[in-house]
């Protein structure tokens, strides 16, 4: 009568500002018996045994020591998006724990967001937005300016799948791309995007009119851009970050900005998320912000819903998990 | 593979010892993956020079007061100030031409007019009405900033013998990049993001905030001239899916060039489309190109993106599109009027961004646009072959 019952999979909770989406309810149940950390919480001592899988969406449910030693059965962690600076790999490593991500597939979202942060922000168009709607505004003046994208230099600090694919996006502007990159890519990767190698990264901020950075958030990367780098950059030069925000040191890029060191910052990540609401990187002229939309297209996270599915099953079958992350 | 931009930046060679004509160097700027290459060719030009300065080998302040009035002179609206000419554009038109302001013209009309050969509309001011056009009989061109030139009658300005230009090559690629920049901007709800993003009140942002994506989906361009073209070439890079609607087909190597599908009728591309871009000039025949019909066969998911003139839109029949949904959203950079009455609905839509009218505001797009007006008024004053005429229909 009763067939094998679907794998249980631990999720933070359904619906709301944060939890799973409720249209994906649907896929997940036919694959997964989905338990909800109330749920859990209300029922550990039959529930805690069963858990195979942690469904990890937008860094919750949190995972500590405390949640990993009351779940034996543990066997995989799927955490949406390609960041996982989130996630202490060692501990889950430790208690033989898996771990995947979704790499791939927020790298054209990631990209196009790159993009449209660079387009925005030289064409002064949240300011000029602004202007249109304002109640106060009678005409536009005709001494109005912003700055062009096309032909002008983009640096590209990190060019890994995402850096790739804005290079791709960049060359249709005309724009002249240089990049750093811990290792320099092919010659026929290099030649399809136009894109010149910065050994030293010093090379890239010193001639960059736009520096965009897409690497990911390790110790190396830490406040990678502080205020000797702030300082190499035109001070027409914009800086773009659709990485983490902890990759720049944040009161030196106040205080750059501030000083007109470099003309303006477009972010879609800071450290925290968001900024305390009295942070100065809010009340600048030459900043925009936009709320860790990188991957936020309804496609998108479908498809990593689904990636995320797939590996969870790997995972609980022992299998070569799909986009797994090592330690 | 990627069409170049060029234009003519002008450098007059000054004065020298003993030669009576001016001369000028057009420079071509030809623009191709991020590098700038030179051509110059010299050209000399004769001016009507003053009698004083034949034969002698100095040139004296006299002569330089009296040769600066001898250069053909300009009939702008102002310099500086909100509407007037952009004080650097001003220092580039003396090189030229003897400028002259409206107010100068006003107060001086008889000595003025007789002058004025020329007349450097920016920001379409001046207005060329039939009053003025009667009282400069020695205008010869009218020198427009910018591509569009329906504030123009072309019929009555060429029934005075005068000449239009407009420039056609500077606008191309900042347009191209606003276009894009509102396609963007409106497909991941950027404006909004910013607003939720410094917003007093955000404690968290919510997972479930989406917008719609751009890679690979289908742009669908109505008018695939200069700007039209390069909007295709940056949309190929997203690898989105492009429909073309034109009044005639382009070449089959530019198309393919782009991955551009002709749609002969305007309605298959509506219907396609999950971003349709207008990119015409305003004419009789492209006026409300766009009403209630066309916007009831888009997609309802679809976004409506403007940089060509406000006028080509039924704005009625957008703003009850938009209310009950019809279409997903609108990017604007222009309206009509511009600015909207402050009261008007489009202002008070949250699925609708606008711009004010900056697909040329960018510095280099400014100054360029001076420049290529400039040589075709000085080619229209010299009998050369004119590089952007504009003729009535």
């Amino acid at each position: 009568m009763e067939g094998q019952e679907l794998p249980y999979v631990l999720i933070d909770c359904i619906g709301g500002m944060h939890g799973v989406y409720e249209d994906h309810v649907g896929f997940l149940q036919k694959h997964f018996h989905l338990i909800t950390m109330k749920e859990y919480l209300e029922n550990k001592t039959l529930l805690s045994k069963k858990i195979r899988a942690i469904y990890m969406w937008y860094h919750k449910p949190v995972v500590n020591k405390e949640l990993l030693q009351s779940l034996p059965n543990l066997r995989i962690v799927a955490s949406s998006g390609v960041g996982i600076d989130h996630l202490d790999l060692n501990l889950l490593s430790s208690f033989g724990v898996k771990v995947s991500n979704t790499p791939f597939i927020v790298s054209t979202d990631t990209a196009d967001l790159g993009m449209a942060l660079m387009l925005a922000s030289s064409r002064r168009l949240v300011e000029g937005y602004e202007m249109a709607v304002s109640p106060d505004t009678e005409y536009f003046p005709a001494d109005w300016l912003g700055a062009e994208v096309s032909g002008a230099t983009l640096g590209i600090v990190g060019m890994g799948t995402i850096g790739y694919k804005v290079a791709e996006r960049a060359k249709a502007f005309e724009m002249k791309i240089l990049y750093h990159n811990r290792s320099q890519r092919k010659k026929e990767e290099e030649s399809a995007v136009g894109a010149v190698y910065c050994k030293k990264i010093d090379d890239l901020l010193q001639q960059s009119d736009f520096v965009l950075l897409a690497v990911n958030l390790t110790p190396q990367t830490h406040k990678l851009i502080g205020k000797r780098e702030l300082e190499l950059m035109k001070p027409t030069a914009t800086l773009i970050n659709i990485s983490r925000g902890l990759i720049v040191d944040q009161d030196a890029l106040v205080e750059a900005l501030q000083n007109k060191v470099i003309k303006a910052a477009a972010l879609d990540v800071t450290y925290p998320e968001p900024l305390p609401r009295d942070h100065p990187l809010l009340k600048l002229k030459n900043v925009i912000i936009t709320p860790h939309i990188g991957s936020a297209t309804k496609k998108t996270r479908r498809i990593m819903m689904e990636e995320m599915t797939e590996s969870i099953q790997a995972g609980i079958a022992g299998l070569p998990i799909p986009h797994e992350v090592l330690p | 593979m990627f069409m170049s931009k060029a234009f003519n930046l002008l450098k007059p060679i000054p004065l020298m010892s003993g030669q009576t004509n001016l001369a000028y160097k057009f420079i071509h700027l030809v623009a191709s993956h991020g590098r700038r290459c030179h051509r110059s060719v010299i050209y000399k030009q004769r001016y009507r020079t003053c009698p004083c300065s034949a034969g002698r080998r100095t040139i004296s302040a006299e002569t330089k007061v009296m040769a600066k009035e001898e250069l053909p002179g300009v009939l702008i609206l102002d310099i500086g100030g909100t509407q007037g000419v952009l004080e650097n554009l001003a220092a580039l038109l003396k090189k030229h031409f003897h400028l002259i302001t409206m107010k100068e013209f006003l107060e001086n009309k008889e000595e003025m007019s007789k002058k004025i050969q020329s007349v450097f509309v920016f920001e379409c001011r001046p207005t060329i009405d039939r009053e003025l056009l009667e009282s400069l009989p020695n205008l010869k061109v009218i020198g427009n900033s910018g591509v569009g030139v329906d504030h123009l009658d072309l019929k009555m300005i060429s029934s005075f013998g005068v000449k239009v230009t407009n420039t056609p090559h500077a606008v191309a690629d900042p347009t191209a990049d606003i276009g894009m920049a509102l396609m963007l901007a409106s497909a991941r709800r950027l404006v909004e993001g910013c607003q939720i993003a410094v917003s007093p009140d955000t404690k968290h942002f919510a997972v479930d905030w989406l917008g719609v994506e751009v890679t690979r989906a289908t742009l669908g361009i109505i008018g695939m001239g200069s700007i039209g073209y390069k909007v295709a070439q940056r949309a190929r890079a997203f690898n989105m899916r492009i429909l073309y609607h034109n009044r005639n087909r382009r070449r089959k190597e530019e198309e393919e060039a782009v991955g551009a599908h002709y749609c002969e009728k305007m309605e298959d591309l509506l219907q396609q489309s999950d971003f349709v871009m207008l990119i015409v000039n305003l004419t009789p025949e492209t006026h409300r190109l766009i009403g209630k019909k066309e916007l009831s066969l888009m997609k309802p998911t679809a976004t409506l993106i403007n940089i060509s003139r406000g006028a080509v839109i039924d704005q009625d029949a957008l703003v009850e599109a938009l209310q009950s949904k019809v279409i997903r959203a609108a990017a604007l950079d222009v309206t009509y009027p511009e600015p909207l009455p402050r009261d008007h609905p489009l202002l008070k839509l949250n699925n609708i961004i606008i711009t004010p009218h900056i697909g040329t505001a960018t510095v280099q797009a400014i100054h360029m646009m001076a420049e290529e007006a400039i040589a075709n008024i000085l080619a229209v004053l010299n009998g050369q072959p004119i590089p952007s005429e504009v003729f009535p229909k």
